[in-house]
This record gives structure tokens, C-alpha cells and sequence, in this order.
């Protein structure tokens, strides 16, 4: 599925990633941990193409396909989500009629038809009593107004909606208390399937209880320092990132 | 990013104006230039009457001996008066009864911008479409009005201002400068002396107009000027709703534009006025070219609870100047104004609305969002005042501004003068740029950055598309799209 191969990157021309390198197979839940500043989240708009964010070397793919000569839409066209750990405020634009754009533009770009009105609408209904959403809340203005909690269950709908075959999830526990992070941690297991990757980004292993990880890597100073299994995420908790710091 | 830059590149080669082919037609032209004789020659074409032509030829005078205004935002080489064209109009077969005797030409022109001239057309559409009259003027006349007929059955009046002038003169000359007057301002008096057509419109006593009326102005005409004149008299307790809509081939000389529309409601009476003005904007790169669009607007709510609302949306012109209004005369009279204007290129706006508050208890609304992108300029300019006898009056302004890319300009200069202590008035404003978070975060979901900009605007302009009758409203959504096509860069 993802494979990352000695990427270096930088923002603002300051080098953040220097020389990571990832494979996340298809199936697979990978968890991505590590201080402030290592460049979690500059990896996530690397691979989703964020304008600022200029890759200085290596090469990232997805199923064979250079991901980095796409556009932001078509890497999204292509089944790369990305869950933004700060949502963005879309005045004017209700969700639905946001989600449905976005679903449609994904569809023409795979040269498949566009989504019915009946369709879409039962598909949103469906979608939102799974993550307890009240209906009527699509109805208003993307995020504008929303609490921390209702825009991160908002990403999980766009996201159980558009379903993605690639999904990052950026720090998606922030902001959540322990009944939303229930349900968010639902919805995205929801959508563990074999044909399906997720890479989950955070800082603290609290997210890794509810999205159980088949691997788990410490990215320090722009590069994949450790990886390992589940246990990795419990040895951080306890002894924290400056050995690792150190290390890079 | 080389595949946005590529998508950029690609928006950019298209051809961004839809509607700027010329139609080649013979054409009768006044010659060239200004002066008494040319005001007598245009008089004596649309054989007027005689208070007609001492009407103009007193508005000449006037005109000559006033200056151009230059308190806009908005810079311009100086216009030379006598290098225009101040008639034009296709030869012959003017003002016919038949469709089939106008040109084909001309029919073709209006086929090719989309707007139903034949009445079976319209009839022929989807049941339960709405339905709208059509008054069609090209460049200094009207070539034909549709459902004519069928408005008379209810009394109203709708036609040409030719041959209002001709046929009903009593409501002419009650009303005609009775809104603007002759030396309003240096364009409005311009007009006064060389107006060419435009549309009269009477609604009378407590008849709610059965369908949407409207006018289509087409410049096409090199080196001309188009001075229509337009007229809306809703009576006691009436309804209309009216709409203009304007294009120009594409030139490289700029083209002057000054019309007038006046506006009078009695008690109770409505009018809805919307513009959809699409004017050739210009060459976006070198600004060559483009029309002045140098228009005064007012309404005069003279009767007590009358209410009129402008809707305009604002795309084309190399500079616009225009500040649709309302006199709220009549106690308990409302007005409002909802705005969208967008520039991009080089393209200059300097556009707002007035609303002179006399009555008492009168409210008004101001609703204007203002886009600039590209290396344009956006103004908003607006007045909002209350008069001693004004008691209650209320007005709420909301002023918003976007910003698209790093070489435009977006100003906002609002007047407000209360000269009772019991007015309220309401003032709020913002400029925001169009964020590049947001941009990602639209295009992360699968739009491309062309498309992610319409979704975002549509979303700033949306109070104000909601206002616009629902046909036009889809129309203006296309438009603001392509008006915005390689705003971002």
C-alpha cells in the first residue's frame, strides 16, 4: 500500500524530514508517535501535497503510484483521507452540501457517476446516526460554530463517507473527551477492512487503547528512529522520547 | 507544485469571457461626437415629442457646464467626450410588432447569449418553470418586448422608454427625472441629454405583476456609448420583481456606460430589482479595454410602507461606479440592498448604496460582499443617514470583504450621519483572505483548486445569491465561478 523511501523535506526552506523511510501494507494500522516538532504533521501534508511543503528528496507511493507528482485532489481521488487535527471553518457551505461536493468530485475524477440525491441522503443518515451526529447539524455551515469534539467526529463522517483506502489520522484524540473518543475510535474502526491502511499520528498512547496499531514507530529529528509492536507505544508512555530524542 | 501550476496554466488559456463576439450588422450611427445636434438627431430618430427634446437639450446644457466627478477610488486615462458615438442602432426595422421582422442577426445574438425572445420558446419549457418578459435592447434601441400582450390584460405597462414617451406621456413626464433629476451628477445629466432606450415598466393599483420582467442590454456597437434610461412606477399596493442583465463583445477601447434607473413606490407597493452585469471586464493581464460602467440608481419609497430591494451582482466593467439607492420618504418605508461584487484582472469597483432615511420609523438593509483577486481594486462605499422627522429609523449594515492572492485591494468607506437621537444604526464589517488552510482543506477532500475557490466564495456570497430570483440565481453562480477562473496562482 504506503511506501516511503528516504524522504526529505522542508518548510520555509528549513530541512523537517531527513530521510524517512515507511511501509504500511494494506490491512494495516500503523501508529506514528513522537515529540513535538519531529515532523508528524509535516509528514501528513507532505503525503497529502500541501503547498509550502517541499520535498527535497526520496520518493513516497501508493500501490506503485508516485503520490508525490499527484495534486492534493487527485492523491484524494486516489483514496488518501487525511483527518486534520484542526479542522477547518467552511462559512456558507453546509456539510452536506460540502461532503457531497467532494464526494462527487472524487467520483468524476475515477470516471465514475456521480452519487444520486436518495443515495447520498440515505448514505448520510446512515453514516451520522453511527457516529451519533444529530442530522440536522449537516444542515449547518462545515465546522462553523462546531466544539473540538464535533469538528474531529465531523472528519470521521467525511471520512466514513469518502471512503478512503489510505487514512491519516492527525492527532485525532486531541480535544476529545473519553465518550467522544469512544465513538471517533468506532468509527474508525469501522473502517478497518484488509483493503484498507490507516496511519495514526499522536502523542500520547491513550488513542492506541481504542485504535489498536499493528506497528508502532518513533519519529524523532525528521526520521523513523524505532519500531516495533503494540508494546512500543506502553515503553514510551512510561519512559517518554528522550532517548530517542538523543538518538536522532 | 507542478500539477496545480499545470491546472493554473490550463484556467488561464481558456477563454474566460463568454460573451465577447461582436454581431456584424448594418448599423445606424449618429456621427461621431457631442453637441446640440447630436442630442436633436437622436430626439428626432426616436421621433420624441418636443417637451422631449427641450428636456435634453436643457440637460445638455446643464452637462457642459459641470465636471467630472473624481471622489472614486478608481483611476482612468481621461474620457474624450467627443470620440464616441452617441447612437446606434441596427438599420431599419426598429420597434416592430413581429418577431419576424426583426433581424435574424439580431435574434441569433440573443440566441447565442441564452435569453428567450420568442414567447413559445419560454412557453415551451419545463411546466412550472417560471416565466419572464423579456424587453431586449441593443445598443441604443429596443429590438423587441415579449408577453406584452399579456401584460396589458392585468394594466400592466411594460415597453421600451421610446415608446413610452410616445405612447404614454403623462407618466413620462410625471416621473421621468422625478428620482434622479436632470443635473443629479456629471453621468446622470450625460444621460439625461443622450439617452437612447431603456425600459418603462407601470404596475398599477394593488396588481401583483404575474411574471418576472426583464431586460437585456447588449453593447455592440465599436466605439459607442450606451446611455439607456429606466423607469419603474409600482403604484398603490403593487408587486414587481425586475431584472437586468448586461454584456459587450470584447474591445480594445473601453466603451462608456451611463445609464439611469428610477425607481418611485407608492403606499404599500413592492419592487425587487435585480442586475446581473457581466460588461466586458478588460483584458485581464494588460487592462486594455473593458466598459465604463458610470451608473446612478435610485429608489424614492414615496409612499408609506413601500419597500424596494436592489440585488446586484456585480462581475464585469473595468471600473464600475454605482451606488444603487434608496430615498425613504414614506413613514414606515424599507429599503435594502444586497451586493456582490467581484473584480479581478486589472478591474476597478467602486460601488455601495445609499439610504436616506426622511420618514419615520423607515428601516434599511445593507448586505454587500465584495471579492477582489487578481491585481484589482474593490470599494465599497455607502451612506446611511437619518433626518430630523426620521424618528425609529433602523438600518443594519453588514460589509464584508475577501481577499484572493497578494495584489488586490479591498476598501470599505461607510458614511453615517444620524441627525435624530432616536435612529439605530448598525455597522459591521470584515475583510478576510481567502485562507491557504482552507484551500488544502478543500482540496485534501477532492476538489481541484479552481473548484475549492468557487465552494468557498459561493459560501461568502451566499446570503446574497439567496436573495436573486431562482433562475438568475443559478446563472449568477456559473458566473461568479468564471469570473474567479485562475484567480489563484
Amino acid at each position: 500500500m504506503l511506501s516511503v523511501s528516504n524522504l526529505h523535506a522542508s518548510v520555509d526552506g528549513k530541512a523537517i524530514l531527513k530521510g524517512l523511510s515507511l511501509d504500511v501494507p494494506a490491512g494495516e494500522v500503523h501508529a506514528i508517535m513522537g515529540p513535538n516538532g519531529a515532523g508528524k504533521s509535516t509528514l501528513s501534508y507532505v503525503l497529502t501535497g500541501r503547498d509550502g511543503y517541499e520535498v527535497t528528496g526520496g520518493s513516497a507511493s501508493l500501490d506503485g503510484e508516485d503520490l508525490l507528482a499527484l495534486a492534493p485532489d487527485q492523491r484524494a481521488a486516489r483514496g488518501v483521507f487525511l483527518s486534520f487535527q484542526y479542522p477547518l471553518e467552511i462559512p456558507g457551505v453546509p456539510a452536506l452540501t460540502f461532503i457531497r461536493t467532494a464526494l462527487n468530485a472524487q467520483r468524476r475524477a475515477r470516471g465514475e457517476a456521480e452519487i444520486t440525491a436518495p443515495e447520498f441522503l440515505k448514505l448520510a443518515r446512515v453514516k451520522s446516526a453511527d457516529l451519533k451526529i444529530d442530522f440536522e447539524m449537516l444542515k449547518r455551515a462545515l465546522n462553523v460554530g462546531f466544539s473540538g469534539g464535533e469538528k474531529k467526529r465531523m472528519e470521521i463522517l467525511q471520512m466514513a463517507m469518502l471512503s478512503p483506502r489510505f487514512l491519516i489520522l492527525d492527532e485525532t484524540d486531541s480535544g476529545l473527551d473519553i465518550d467522544a473518543l469512544r465513538i471517533v475510535s468506532d468509527g474508525v474502526n469501522a473502517l478497518r477492512s484488509p483493503e484498507r491502511a490507516m496511519l495514526v499520528i499522536t502523542h500520547y498512547q491513550r488513542l492506541l487503547d481504542y485504535i489498536k496499531p499493528d506497528r508502532v514507530h518513533v519519529l524523532a529529528g525528521g526520521r523513523i528512529v524505532a519500531s516495533g509492536g503494540p508494546e512500543l507505544a506502553h515503553e514510551l508512555e512510561a519512559n517518554g522520547y528522550e532517548r530517542y530524542e538523543q538518538a536522532a | 507544485m507542478v500539477a496545480v501550476r499545470q491546472t493554473v496554466e490550463h484556467v488561464e488559456n481558456l477563454e474566460k469571457y463568454k460573451h465577447g463576439f461582436v454581431t456584424d450588422i448594418e448599423q445606424d450611427f449618429a456621427p461621431k461626437g457631442l453637441n446640440a445636434d447630436i442630442v436633436r438627431f437622436i430626439s428626432a430618430k426616436k421621433k420624441e415629442p418636443e417637451w422631449m427634446l427641450a428636456w435634453r437639450l436643457d440637460a445638455f446644457e446643464r452637462w457642459q457646464a459641470m465636471d467630472e466627478p473624481d471622489w472614486a477610488k478608481v483611476s482612468f486615462p481621461k474620457i474624450d467626450y467627443q470620440d464616441s458615438y452617441y447612437y446606434a442602432a441596427p438599420k431599419e426595422k426598429v420597434g416592430l410588432n413581429s418577431l419576424d421582422e426583426v433581424d435574424p442577426d439580431i435574434l441569433e445574438t440573443y440566441k447565442k447569449l441564452g435569453i428567450p425572445l420568442r414567447e413559445q420558446e419560454v412557453l415551451a419549457g419545463v411546466i412550472g418553470a417560471p416565466r419572464y418578459a423579456v424587453d431586449a435592447v441593443f445598443d441604443s434601441v429596443s429590438v423587441v418586448t415579449t408577453f406584452k400582450k399579456e401584460l396589458a390584460q392585468v394594466g400592466v405597462i411594460f415597453c421600451s422608454m421610446s415608446e413610452a414617451i410616445r405612447e404614454h406621456p403623462e407618466l413620462v413626464q410625471k416621473y421621468l427625472g422625478s428620482v434622479v433629476p436632470v443635473s443629479d451628477n456629471y453621468f446622470a445629466c450625460l444621460n439625461a441629454a443622450v439617452f437612447s432606450d431603456g425600459s418603462f415598466v407601470y404596475v398599477p393599483p394593488g396588481v401583483r405583476c404575474p411574471m418576472e420582467l426583464s431586460t437585456y442590454f447588449r453593447i455592440n456597437a465599436e466605439n459607442s456609448g450606451q446611455f439607456e434610461r429606466t423607469l419603474i412606477i409600482a403604484d398603490k399596493g403593487s408587486y414587481v420583481s425586475y431584472l437586468e442583465g448586461c454584456t459587450a463583445p470584447m474591445r480594445d477601447e473601453n466603451q462608456l456606460h451611463a445609464a439611469v434607473v428610477e425607481l418611485v413606490t407608492m403606499d404599500d407597493a413592492e419592487i425587487k430589482y435585480s442586475t446581473v452585469q457581466n460588461w466586458y471586464p478588460g483584458d485581464p493581464q494588460t487592462g486594455k479595454g473593458g466598459i465604463y460602467n458610470f451608473v446612478t440608481k435610485r429608489a424614492d419609497c414615496r409612499g408609506d410602507r413601500s419597500k424596494v430591494s436592489w440585488t446586484q451582482v456585480e462581475t464585469g466593467s473595468a471600473i464600475t461606479w454605482k451606488y444603487p439607492s434608496c430615498i425613504l420618504r414614506g413613514e414606515g418605508s424599507s429599503g435594502e440592498f444586497y451586493s456582490i461584487a467581484i473584480t479581478n484582472g486589472r478591474q476597478q469597483a467602486d460601488t455601495g448604496t445609499k439610504m436616506i432615511h426622511l420618514g419615520a420609523n423607515t428601516r434599511s438593509r445593507i448586505i454587500s460582499k465584495g471579492i477582489s483577486a487578481g491585481r484589482s481594486s474593490n470599494t465599497y462605499r455607502g451612506l446611511v443617514s437619518a433626518h430630523p422627522k426620521a424618528k425609529g429609523a433602523r438600518n443594519f449594515t453588514q460589509c464584508d470583504s475577501l481577499l484572493i492572492g497578494k495584489h488586490c485591494a479591498a476598501h470599505t468607506v461607510p458614511y453615517i450621519e444620524a441627525r435624530n437621537g432616536q435612529a439605530k444604526f448598525e455597522h459591521e464589517a470584515t475583510t478576510t483572505r481567502l485562507s491557504e488552510d482552507q484551500l488544502f482543506y478543500v482540496m485534501q477532500r477532492g476538489l481541484s483548486q479552481e473548484e475549492a475557490v468557487q465552494l468557498l466564495v459561493n459560501g461568502f456570497v451566499k446570503d446574497v445569491l439567496q436573495e436573486l430570483p431562482m433562475e438568475f440565481a443559478v446563472e449568477a453562480q456559473k458566473l461568479v465561478a468564471i469570473s474567479l477562473e485562475g484567480s489563484v496562482g
